[in-house]
């Protein structure tokens, strides 16, 4: 059956912003979806608020809008561009709810928009937990006895506590339609029952919980089914969790395919999973159903459903090379399984399921770091911020891989360092699902303990277990051995063992161990994901290296480019990196280079076969990248290897690559070096006249004293060797500093602390720039709307920058350029910048693309990343200004009368972690990044689209109500006009009785509410945090006491940003946040807030720069 | 299971070979290598009597993690002549578990070998064709034993059937009421074909190859089946000629696998080898009536060389080839159909028992039983 022609245009929904639970996977499978059906010849329209994702790049949709993903925005684009159809299950659960939305209040029925890939019934029927467990309950199959757990779907406290008495505990809650599982988990007891179902009767839209038997301890499987109109239904991909139930599978080590079950098991699952698809009625697409089994007698109860393309589907398509989303969008606009072609053999259809011969494993990357004080065990509601994927030919390589490739010091298996703690102690340890609990088994197993042992405290199926007892034992060969001989090394390598993990186990580095590896041929061959175990000959070099005989790597004639990626998704390096090395593929590929990409991360884009000309998924280590270059030297010429665009992961293997005779283009490894080295840095900015804070060097809490009293209060203290603002705060005194100092158990005197002089009331800009080593292009500048302090990555920004003169302006490209020289760049730089008064201060270089790259490209039109990769490779900016991917005269800092004004807002997780109370953590903002994710909100005005960037972010400003307003002393003279802005626009304002005063005194009308800590009044007056909880407050403003000496942020303001964050209010922490507040509620209020494409932007952007080289040229 | 550090060596007649370690038994052994792309259900396999005098390499790159059981064997023992394994699993997980792989090979004497590059392996036998090879753990030298190998006899011109089949009759009686009753031919059968039509209704009466046409007729069955086997088709002339005559008999039929190929021959059809043959559990196949595809468990080495594009006159009616494996267009189901179309046989070349495999295919024992109820209707209107 050939496609559908009785629709021409569609509308593709994403999924947002980055947050956990709803990650870049989405952007892999929208930009998937929509190159496919523009080569179908479908007019696609697509909504997405999220800037750093490929899919809204202009030239992978017709009409691209960069609105916020609500049901009001999105009708606004069904009117304007009135497509015939919306493809829902390719941009997570917002994009599946913002449909079922549409389809509720009746305005797809009102522009005849017809939904596909699953109809409204279907996502109700796979949704709804009540009609999806009468579903399972109902199917009927030969020799199978499909069921789901016993439970009872409530919607209030008493009725799930009468759930509890019947099913006894422990009880699993699922709230219904809520993303991720928030508000998900297990209760034990009566106490933890009910404040767990408070939390997710206000999690879920509907108010309703399902409340279940527990299956904790139980294997646990998922399969990716795949079904077409005619009913051809596949199984692409069977998962099984190395974490048995109760850890929610995003958390959970996983692996493909399953390898405990036996072929009757397997099947009895695939049968019922493929009765499922049916009985739903998925008519077309992809969906995921979870299985949980039983260990002891294999009774399999079907846990869940989603509808729709989902993470596991991301990481199902990299594993076994059947690309999930793009399949699914043909098969939504009619083609049959049959009539597709598998991509990888070309020969064979997609109506197959994929056979592998390699393991895949996929572990977590957690980031409890950035959140000391939130509970790290892993329940049923999801935690992790990233994966990395690793493929392998036995189970224990793969797991090596992927533990190595989390980059994190603390996931490889750690052989050496003496265990102190004896066996029942880890064990104890292990019984609890945390982030690192594998690393204690293998602590565990090295003081003694048993392989029955481990399975018994962990529920780890023994199988798994055995495959971590092997890894030990080789281990331990290798640490016993007189001689390390070939047959050793080679056994060590064939589990998965590292070269560091191998110089650790005999006492020398890892070049050591790498120079005798090399000198005795023991180097890994590059297999094949081919879909079909070999069946077929394979046309797409999709490697992945293993200790094995034959390799598969391909001579090639065409110089290559080697594009590292930048790993796990984790807080301060995401997507947007991932956007600038797809973008160097793209790019590089056609200006005639052979691109090679290399990475770990399953959810991106840049690991889809598609994007470059060969994949190679693995760790990005010096070892492994070592090996990949080693391959594909051998296979021909290699003309660089870009480590720019990935971010810090790839940065820090320059030097040691180049050491080893890697080619490195673009900026060296020594001017990045002389960026981040902090003496050499100020060098640069000492010869160019540029000034930067005061700061100094401390190893000691006197020390630091010293420094700050000189440099004068406050300072922003860190470790010297950071990682997206890890370990920084600002301090306001002594004791509080003296109190860091004692809290930051890191600092050494060989990693001292960093004390800079702290730039109150400065504001902070960020720029992104091109430089060629003769001419710079500024990419955009930046204005922050945060003060100087709160990190770039957490803080709303805005593009063009509204404040700044267009002196400011000259003095920044200025000092860019200086900057840009001085250190050496060819490529691109960010800088960040404070003006304070009429001082223009340096506060960091990066000399790489930085987070900010897609938002300006977007913002501007222009493709930075594009640009910089063929700076590296030796075009100049004239040249590209010629070849039009450049603007031709002036650049991102040149005004634009009709570009928008793009406001930034950076999107938090507070709301995904709890502390092990039961509390929420705090969500202030500082220098240590804690947001996930961003959004972009386009308009011609900055009020609009500030307001867009709200709602896009957190669901966006209330149009009147209450304002709750409690601010810190030096912020109060500030505070006052945008607080009585909000009255005059009819806020109720309510206040702690100190803010009170001064509002008053200002003429602000003012009621007082009882603080915090004070609690409920005997009379009945509510406290400013029961105010919040009943839903009596719409907006807060409340900026922080700064920290105390024990470095806990004042209590009261903690407890109302946690009930802010409860409740779901705006929460805004700084003066200019409010200020840029109040703007966008008046534009919003003032009248209809307007969509528009990106596509429709650049071309009045073009129109008028075009009009304006005309006039030029006329005079 | 102890790791043995017994080297082990694969040899191929063209000379390639692969050094691993032994698994299961120690000796020598030969047989033609082929590979099996199925991710699970290696006791099914090994247990399949179509496997007969073949060397078996697993793609999946790790074996015998759950071990073997009491319950999941095809037939009464293991038939490969060799087992080829990446990653051999030292402990065993599954509920159902009663022994390991390892100590299953062992007990029935079948020679194995691990840790080499079966995906190399596997490579080289689509490149080049399935082709004879040996496994030894006595003889450490290639050239020597590649001599050996070449002694061997060819699958080509091999006639199996006698090795695998029974000896005496053996009934399996139908599950709940008997509704009918059926000759199953013994070229090779596996215990799940019997089972899903015993759980049909049917009363299967499993027959020794060397049955004649007068021992079927004596039982009064209402259908007659003819099983998968090992084996080159093209020396089955005895099965043809019971099929022939059973079609003669106007009994409706069903084929498997082997069953298909010795139908395709009643027809009229030839028989080929194929380069590497389909062995997986994953091949889709479309049935060309509905265009409906299913995915399927396969293993055979030789098809039926009928044409696509028309049907077949024979004297019995139209033959026509009713599946086609999509990867590459290998016929995949014969059907034979009289002047008014009352289907009076048909047969594919997969397995709808599946075990190991998917069950997508099972609905053609509902289609067996509809072509013998519909044969009862018009028996009794003439």
């Amino acid at each position: 059956m050939p496609k559908r022609t009785d629709i021409s245009s569609i509308l593709v929904i994403g999924s947002g912003p980055i947050v956990i639970g709803q990650a870049s996977e989405f952007d892999y499978s929208g930009t998937q979806a929509c190159r496919v059906l523009r080569e179908e010849g479908y007019r696609v329209v697509l909504v997405n608020s999220n800037p750093a994702t490929i899919m809204t790049d202009p030239e992978f949709a017709d009409a691209t809008y960069v609105e916020p993903i609500t049901p009001e925005m999105v009708e606004k684009v069904i009117a304007a561009e009135r497509p015939d159809a919306i493809l829902p299950t390719l941009g997570g659960q917002t994009a599946l709810n913002t449909a079922v939305a549409l389809h509720e209040s009746g305005v797809l029925e009102r522009y005849g928009v017809e939904m596909i890939g699953a109809n409204f019934d279907a996502i109700q029927r796979g949704e709804d937990r009540e009609k999806f467990k009468a579903i399972v309950d109902g199917l009927v199959i030969p020799g199978v006895n499909p069921e789901s757990a016993r439970s009872v779907l409530t919607h209030s406290l008493e009725e799930v506590m009468a759930a509890a008495d019947q099913l006894g505990y422990p009880l699993v809650l699922r709230p219904s339609f809520t993303m991720g599982g928030v508000g998900s988990g297990f209760a034990h007891d009566e106490h933890e029952l009910r404040e767990m179902a408070a939390i997710g009767l206000a999690a879920s839209p509907v108010n309703e919980i399902l409340v279940e038997e527990s299956i904790l301890g139980w294997k646990e499987y998922e399969l990716e089914v795949m079904r077409d109109k005619a009913d051809n239904v596949v199984i692409v991909c069977s998962i099984e969790n190395l974490d048995p139930m109760g850890v929610h599978t995003g958390d959970s080590i996983t692996v493909a395919p399953a390898m405990t079950l036996t072929d009757r098991e397997y099947q009895a699952m695939r049968d019922v999973a493929i009765a499922i698809i049916r009985e739903v009625g998925v008519d077309t697409g992809g969906c995921n159903i979870q299985f949980a089994i039983n260990p002891d007698n294999g009774r399999m109860i079907v846990i869940e459903m989603n509808p729709r393309v989902s993470r596991s589907s991301a990481l199902a398509s990299k594993a076994t090379g059947f690309p999930i989303a793009k399949i699914a969008a043909k098969v939504a606009v009619g083609y049959t399984l049959d009539e597709i072609p598998n991509d990888i053999t070309a020969e064979t259809p997609a109506s197959f399921e994929p056979a592998l011969d390699y393991v895949v494993v996929k572990v977590p990357r957690f980031a409890f770091e950035k959140f000391p004080t939130a509970d790290s065990t892993l329940t049923t509601h999801m935690k992790s911020v990233g994966e990395a994927m690793a493929i392998g030919r036995n189970f224990a390589e793969a797991l090596n891989k992927a533990l190595r490739s989390l980059e994190d010091p603390k996931a490889p298996f750690d052989f050496a360092t003496p265990i102190t703690d004896d066996v029942d102690t880890l064990l104890e340890r292990a019984s609890r699902p945390h982030d690192g609990r594998l690393q204690v088994v293998m602590a565990a197993l090295r003081a003694g303990a048993t392989a029955e042992q481990v399975h018994e405290a962990t529920r780890i199926d023994p199988w798994f277990v055995d495959q971590v007892v092997q890894i030990l034992e080789v281990a331990r060969r290798v640490e016993q051995a007189d001689a390390l001989t070939p047959a050793l090394l080679h056994a060590a390598k064939r589990i998965g063992l590292s070269d560091p993990q191998i110089a650790s186990l005999r006492h020398t580095s890892a070049d050591v161990v790498r120079g005798v590896r090399w000198a005795l041929g023991i180097r890994p061959v590059f297999k094949t994901v081919d879909t079909c175990a070999a069946e077929f000959a394979a046309r797409t070099p999709y490697h992945y290296s293993s200790y094995d005989e034959e390799t598969e790597v391909e001579p090639r004639i065409k110089p290559a480019v080697l594009i590292l990626g930048s790993g796990p998704n984790r807080i301060g390096q995401g997507i947007e990196f991932d956007y600038s090395c797809v973008h160097a593929a793209l790019t590089l590929r056609e200006a005639g280079y052979e691109t090679v990409m290399v990475n770990c991360n399953p959810e991106t884009v840049s690991t889809d076969y598609d994007t470059s000309d060969r994949l190679y998924f693995e760790p990005l280590t010096l070892e492994d990248v070592l090996e990949v270059y080693h391959a594909e030297a051998a296979a021909g010429p290699v003309a660089g290897v870009i480590v720019q665009l990935g971010g810090q992961t790839p940065l820090k293997l320059a030097q040691a690559l180049k050491d080893n005779g890697v080619p490195i283009v673009g900026t060296s490894p020594e001017a990045i070096n002389l960026a981040e080295e902090r003496g050499a840095f100020g060098d640069v900015l000492a010869a160019a006249g540029l000034p930067a804070p005061r700061y100094g060097m401390a190893q000691s809490a006197r020390q630091a004293i010293e420094i700050a009293n000189r440099i004068g209060y406050p300072v922003l203290v860190r470790p010297s060797y950071v990682l997206g603002g890890r370990g920084m705060e600002i301090v306001y005194d002594d004791d509080a500093l003296t109190g860091y100092i004692e809290r930051a158990t890191f600092i050494t005197p060989q990693q001292p602390v960093l004390v800079d002089r702290f730039l109150d009331d400065a504001i902070e800009i960020d720029v992104d720039a091109l430089y060629d080593g003769t001419e710079l292009y500024l990419g955009g500048v930046m204005e922050h709307i945060e003060e100087a302090g709160i990190h770039s990555g957490d803080s709303a920004c805005t593009l063009p920058p509204i404040t700044l003169g267009a002196d400011a302006v000259e003095r920044i490209r200025a000092s860019t350029e200086a900057i840009a020289a001085g250190v050496g760049v060819r490529g691109l730089i960010n800088i960040q910048y404070a003006l304070q008064g009429d001082t223009l201060f340096v506060l960091e270089a990066n000399p790489r693309a930085s987070r900010t790259v897609p938002f300006v490209s977007k913002a501007t039109g222009v493709q930075l990343a594009k640009a910089c990769a063929r700076v590296m490779l030796g075009s100049s900016i004239a040249e590209l200004r010629a070849s039009g991917m450049l603007r031709p005269e002036g650049d991102g800092a040149t005004v634009v009368e009709a570009s928008p004004i793009a406001v930034k807002e950076a999107v938090m997780p507070f709301n995904r972690f709890r502390t092990s109370d039961g509390e929420n953590v705090d969500s202030l903002l500082g220098p240590e990044m804690k947001s996930t994710g961003e959004v972009m909100g386009l308009d011609a005005t900055f009020g609009t689209a500030f307001a867009k960037s709200q709602t896009g972010s957190y669901g966006g400003l209330p149009s009147g109500g209450t304002a709750f307003v409690s601010i810190a002393n030096r912020d109060k003279r500030h505070a006052i006009f945008p607080v009585k802005r909000l009255a005059d626009l009819g806020f109720r304002i309510v206040a702690t009785a100190g803010t009170a005063q001064v509002l008053r005194r200002n003429g602000v009308d003012v009621t007082v509410l009882r603080k915090a800590h004070q609690g409920d009044g005997p009379d009945g007056t509510p406290s400013v945090v029961t105010a919040i909880m009943n839903g009596e407050i719409d907006l807060i403003f409340n900026t922080p006491q700064g920290a105390s000496a024990d470095g806990q942020p004042r209590r009261d303001g903690w407890s109302i940003r946690s009930a802010a964050i409860l409740r779901d209010i705006p929460s805004i922490t700084t003066v200019q946040g409010l200020s840029a507040a109040v703007q966008g509620i008046e534009s919003a209020n003032a009248g209809e807030v307007g969509v528009r494409s990106l596509q429709s932007w650049n071309a009045a952007v073009d129109a008028e720069l075009a009009a304006g080289s005309d006039q030029a040229a006329a005079r | 299971m102890e790791r043995t550090d017994t080297p082990a060596l694969l040899v191929l007649e063209d000379g390639r070979f692969f050094r691993g370690s032994s698994f299961g038994a120690t000796g020598e052994t030969f047989g033609e290598a082929v590979f099996s792309t199925g991710m699970t259900g290696y006791q099914e396999t090994l247990t399949d009597p179509s496997y007969r005098r073949q060397i078996v390499v697993a793609t999946a790159p790790q074996i015998g993690n759950t071990g073997w059981n009491d319950e999941d064997d095809e037939s009464r023992r293991i038939w490969v002549a060799g087992y080829v394994v990446r990653d051999a699993s030292r402990v065993r997980s599954n509920w159902r578990s009663n022994r390991s792989l390892d100590e299953e090979l062992r007990a029935q004497g079948v020679v194995g070998i691990c840790e080499l590059d079966t995906r190399a392996l596997t490579r080289h036998l689509r490149e080049r064709g399935s082709m004879r090879a040996a496994i030894s753990t006595t003889e450490l030298d290639p050239d020597v034993l590649v001599q050996r190998v070449l002694e061997q006899p060819r699958m080509s011109g091999a006639n199996l059937v006698a090795d695998v089949t029974l000896t005496a009759p053996v009934v399996i009686p139908a599950q709940g009421t008997r509704t009918h009753k059926v000759a199953a031919i013994d070229l090779g059968i596996k215990e799940m074909t019997p089972e899903l039509m015993a759980r049909r209704g049917i009363e299967v009466h499993v027959l020794p190859a060397t049955a004649t046409l007068d021992d079927i007729t004596a039982l009064g069955v209402d259908g007659v089946f003819f099983s998968n086997g090992p084996g080159d088709p093209g020396t089955a002339d005895e099965a043809v000629s019971l099929l022939t005559g059973v079609l003669d008999a106007g009994l409706p039929y069903f084929g498997i696998c082997f069953g298909n190929q010795i139908f395709g021959r009643a027809l009229g059809f030839g028989t080929y080898k194929l380069k590497y043959g389909h062995r997986g559990i994953n091949q889709p196949v479309q049935d060309r009536r509905t265009g409906k595809v299913e995915i399927t468990a396969q293993n055979h080495g030789f098809a039926v060389d009928a044409p696509l594009e028309h049907d077949t006159p024979t004297r019995w009616g139209a033959a026509r080839v009713s599946h086609v494996c999509l990867n590459d267009d290998v016929v995949e189901g014969l059907e034979l159909t009289d002047a008014d179309g009352t289907v009076l046989g048909f047969s594919v070349q997969y397995h709808p028992e599946a075990a190991a495999g998917p069950h997508d295919s099972a609905y053609l024992f509902d289609r067996f039983i509809e072509v013998m109820d519909a044969h009862r209707t018009t028996g009794e209107n003439a």
